[in-house]
């Protein structure tokens, strides 16, 4: 008798584990863990990048407690609730870049600003998150893969507040909203057709887009890279010094704050977007090689939580979240490794600067908000 | 679409973005790699030089100059640090600091800005140069960017214009330009050094790494000179170009004994402290670069020729009268008609019909091998910048004239320090030093032997006679002891040959004549008045330079003292 309820128990609870306290929290502890280190590991490289600043410390710090405070608020929603939310807040931040074109404040001849009484606020920053959610709220709800007329209303979707962002200007910005709102609808699952169409459509537009779209300073961006010798002292700058910086740091690095290139001033904007040089330069490609796992870990982590989704809303969010994730990682170290142009895009959760980390982290709430959705399959 | 369709599809999906994400994922760190560890031409090894270039840089570390002192180790010639402050004119040009650092070095506003523009374009402008360090750190501490500062050795010479001429003087950047401070420059150089630094990107040095080379400092350079005798002959060349009205003047003394120039002074001489007002005649230092005919104190070494051929004795006869002779179409006269005198007093008189009748008699060959035995025409080998050697010309035909004028000392130039030198062979005891300017051990004294001792011994007699009652030199005479010398005065050459009223007033004299060691020339170049001769303008020169010679070197008093300096010591007066 008792060897067959060993063998057949039917007095066994559920399948699943009993919920444990990180389930309770709506935290997914993994994703937790890892984002922690990557944490540490930024603001150790920020002390040095920042010319060792204690205060460039504390105050990334702050901008850190309270993007924690933000993803873990976010993570106590359930994901319907998000979905049901999506379109206001779609419709919330486009008014507000509305108001930008009209009323905004800027710098560096950029109008990219809200000045709310002493508190300026991006909200270029909201449609990171707000266009892929509308997208996974919009998509979620239809037949998937989604037919033709789904698709193009997505595409207006993503491109009003795209063409707000890139008359601020802000071209960078603008493209990774539309890329999230693109991986929104390809993680929905629409024909490879229709990808590979679209795909030669760009390649044909990328010419009339270079004569008529792009400013002066972009194309000499795209241009230089191409050839930074060519204005080793204007625009090439940058990426002879993040390459000379990177390339002297060797297997080991010189050392935490031993960095000759960033602590002498030679590596422009190291603590901000080519804090990765620094990084390089001071613990080696053995350093690079960490943070890069540190990343890669949690994009997997990221993507199991999206493929482990209870709904096609949340599969939808977290692929799109996620591929957003990569792509600043790649557009960046792209970027200073001297493979991409160019473009004002941090390295995340890693450089200075408290905006893009609360962004990032409300996008990780999101995606802890999904991983501990109840179970509803598999049960 | 059933629900388990449909999540096939999107794991489908999925490992295919993966995948893509790896690859692009392995793309950065292919990039990565190539920059950081694989050596591809433009990678590691390509990138850490160019890092290496932006902060690495090279110092040089002055060296600092050797010493010069003179014998007894008095300096010279010292190298005192100081700061040159430059600037950055790109850095600087615009600052809203200027007039707070101009006031900082004594500028106008409006020089500065000035200065500025005219260097506007360069990365480099000296503001001041040779700061005393104290001064320098008061301006860098208002810490205006673009200032920065150099360390640098300034020259500076403590005896000033007294020793200026022989010492020479160095340039603005330490190196030698003229005097001994020139011939020695490579000895008190010394080699700078190199220091690593790092350096920022706004050009300021962050950190030394340390001395790839050391800097290894000039040697030091001990002179001949007393600079106590060089006190003394300053101040009484000074003192006779006043008296005279010379145009110039040279007095230098030699140890005959050791060949070491003791002293030099040169006139006019400037502040080699002060670089700025010095013209090149200034610079010279006449004893050993200017020339001019000896004259009559050539004569005593024709006596010397006189000797050597064996037809005469000092105290042969040679009759004078009338006082005057006629040689070619020239005739030379004497003062006065001596009458019939010996030769020894021929040289004491100097007189012209004497040194005629010998010079015509032995030929010039034997007057010239002596000359010429005696140093003349051959450099005194001090190393000197612009050293002279004179002129001993040999003719291939003399006329009667040219033989005779030659053993007056005309027709041929030398160097006081020449003269100097022929003089100490009487001194000597017939052996010719080789000169030196630097302090010499004992041991390494070269002479060599280039007439009889004995002839040097008589010689020296009837030097000292010149002196005497009966000599052109009675002003010579120091009390207390014994002095030789001889007299001379040369018509200056012009453009239409010998003037008439211009003249060059010379003394030879040596000091204690029963041991001369101290051999001194004294040259004035064209004294005005009627004082203009040797015995009346040079010999009391020499007189008073010998007398506090002797009582400097600790000499002791062979003669009773005089009646003049019994009475000066009576009155308590100087000297």
């Amino acid at each position: 008798m008792s060897e067959y309820v060993r063998q057949m128990p039917d007095n066994v609870g559920p399948l699943t584990r009993p919920p444990g306290l990180a389930r309770k929290m709506h935290v997914d502890a993994p994703l937790l863990v890892l984002l922690l280190a990557l944490t540490a590991y930024g603001l150790l490289v920020l002390y040095s990048a920042s010319g060792q600043s204690m205060d460039a410390v504390v105050r990334q710090g702050r901008y850190f407690v309270l993007a924690y405070v933000v993803m873990f608020a976010m993570a106590q929603f359930s994901p319907v609730r998000w979905s049901r939310w999506s379109p206001w807040g779609y419709l919330l931040g486009v008014a507000l870049l509305a108001a930008v074109a009209v009323a905004g404040v800027g710098a560096k001849g950029a109008q990219r600003w809200l000045d709310l009484g002493g508190f300026r606020f991006q909200p270029s920053e909201v449609m990171k998150l707000a266009v892929p959610m509308t997208i996974a709220w919009y998509l979620g709800a239809r037949v998937l893969p989604p037919v033709s007329k789904h698709i193009v209303a997505c595409l207006l979707m993503i491109a009003i507040p795209c063409g707000l962002i890139v008359r601020q200007p802000d071209l960078g910005t603008s493209l990774l909203i539309g890329a999230s709102g693109l991986f929104g609808i390809f993680m929905a699952g629409i024909s490879w057709r229709f990808i590979f169409g679209t795909g030669l459509v760009a390649v044909f537009s990328a010419w009339p887009a270079w004569m008529f779209m792009l400013e002066d300073y972009q194309k000499q961006r795209i241009l230089t890279l191409l050839n930074p010798e060519s204005d080793k002292l204007g625009a090439g700058w940058n990426i002879i010094q993040s390459k000379t910086a990177i390339g002297s740091g060797g297997w080991t690095g010189k050392g935490w704050t031993q960095g000759t290139q960033s602590q002498l001033d030679f590596l422009p904007e190291s603590h901000t977007d080519f804090i990765i040089a620094v990084l390089a330069e001071e613990f080696g490609l053995q350093g690079v090689l960490l943070l890069l796992g540190l990343y890669v870990l949690i994009l997997l982590r990221a993507f199991w939580i999206g493929l482990n989704a209870q709904s096609s809303y949340g599969r939808i969010l977290c692929g799109s979240i996620t591929l957003t994730f990569f792509v600043y990682i790649f557009v960046n170290m792209g970027m200073v490794a001297g493979l991409l142009p160019v473009v004002g895009v941090p390295l995340p959760l890693v450089s200075a600067g408290g905006t893009s980390v609360v962004t990032l982290m409300a996008g990780f709430g999101l995606l802890m908000a999904v991983s501990t959705e109840k179970r509803v399959v598999g049960q | 679409m059933t629900p388990a369709a449909n999540i096939k599809v999107q794991h489908w999906r999925g490992y295919v973005v993966i995948a893509l994400l790896v690859l692009m994922f392995l793309a950065l760190v292919g990039r990565v790699l190539s920059l950081q560890v694989l050596d591809s031409g433009r990678g590691v090894e390509f990138l850490k030089k160019q890092g290496d270039m932006r902060m690495l840089r090279t110092a040089e570390l002055p060296a600092y100059r050797g010493l010069i002192t003179d014998r007894r180790g008095e300096p010279l010639a010292v190298s005192t640090p100081v700061i040159s402050l430059w600037a950055n004119p790109k850095v600087l040009a615009g600052s809203e600091r200027l007039p707070e650092l101009a006031a900082a070095l004594e500028l106008s506003a409006g020089e500065l800005e000035e200065r500025l523009a005219r260097y506007a374009g360069r990365q480099f402008m000296y503001l001041q140069r040779h700061l005393v360090p104290d001064r320098a750190r008061d301006v860098l501490a208002l810490n205006i960017s673009g200032v920065r500062a150099e360390r640098e050795y300034r020259r500076f010479y403590p005896a000033g214009e007294v020793a200026a001429q022989l010492v020479g003087m160095t340039n603005v950047d330490g190196a030698g330009v003229a005097g001994l401070e020139l011939a020695y420059d490579e000895w008190l150089r010394g080699h700078p050094g190199k220091k690593r630094y790092i350096k920022d990107l706004h050009g300021d040095a962050v950190r030394d790494i340390g001395v790839i080379e050391p800097v290894r400092p000039g040697r030091n350079l001990q002179l001949s000179i007393d600079l106590r005798l060089q006190y003394l002959l300053h101040r009484e060349l000074n003192r006779a170009v006043t008296v005279t009205g010379a145009d110039a003047g040279v007095i230098v003394t030699i140890d005959s004994h050791t060949g070491e120039v003791l002293a030099s002074a040169s006139y006019p001489d400037f502040n080699p402290n002060n670089r700025s007002t010095v013209t090149m005649s200034q610079t010279r230092n006449r004893a050993v670069t200017d020339v001019f005919e000896p004259g009559s104190t050539m004569k005593p070494l024709t006596l010397v020729a006189a000797l050597e051929s064996g037809r005469y004795e000092t105290t042969t006869l040679i009759d004078t009268s009338p006082g005057r002779i006629r040689v070619g179409k020239k005739v030379l006269p004497d003062p006065r008609n001596y009458g019939e005198i010996s030769l020894s007093r021929v040289v004491e008189k100097s007189s012209q019909v004497g040194i005629t009748k010998v010079a015509l008699d032995i030929g010039h060959e034997p007057v010239w091998d002596v000359f010429n035995r005696f140093g003349f025409g051959q450099s005194t080998a001090t190393g000197f910048p612009g050293e002279s050697a004179g002129l001993l010309p040999q003719r291939p035909r003399w006329r009667p004239i040219e033989q005779v004028t030659l053993a007056f000392g005309y027709g041929l130039t030398a160097t006081p320090l020449q003269i100097a030198r022929a003089y100490a062979v009487f001194a000597n005891g017939g052996l010719l030093p080789e000169l030196s300017l630097l302090h010499r051990e004992a041991v390494d004294v070269r002479s060599v032997r280039v007439v009889d001792a004995q002839i040097a011994a008589d010689v020296r007699r009837v030097l000292h006679e010149v002196t005497g009652d009966q000599g052109t030199a009675r002003k010579a005479r120091v009390s207390g002891y014994e002095v030789g010398g001889k007299t001379g005065t040369v018509h200056k050459v012009g453009a239409g040959g010998y003037l008439d009223d211009q003249y060059v007033a010379l003394f030879v004299g040596m000091a204690p004549m029963e041991d001369p060691r101290f051999v001194t020339v004294v040259v004035l170049d064209r004294p005005k008045g009627d004082n203009y001769g040797g015995g009346a303008a040079a010999a009391p020169v020499f007189a008073r330079v010998t007398a506090e010679t002797l009582r400097l070197m600790g000499v002791a008093p062979t003669l009773a003292p005089s009646a003049e300096m019994l009475a000066a010591t009576a009155t308590g007066g100087d000297a």
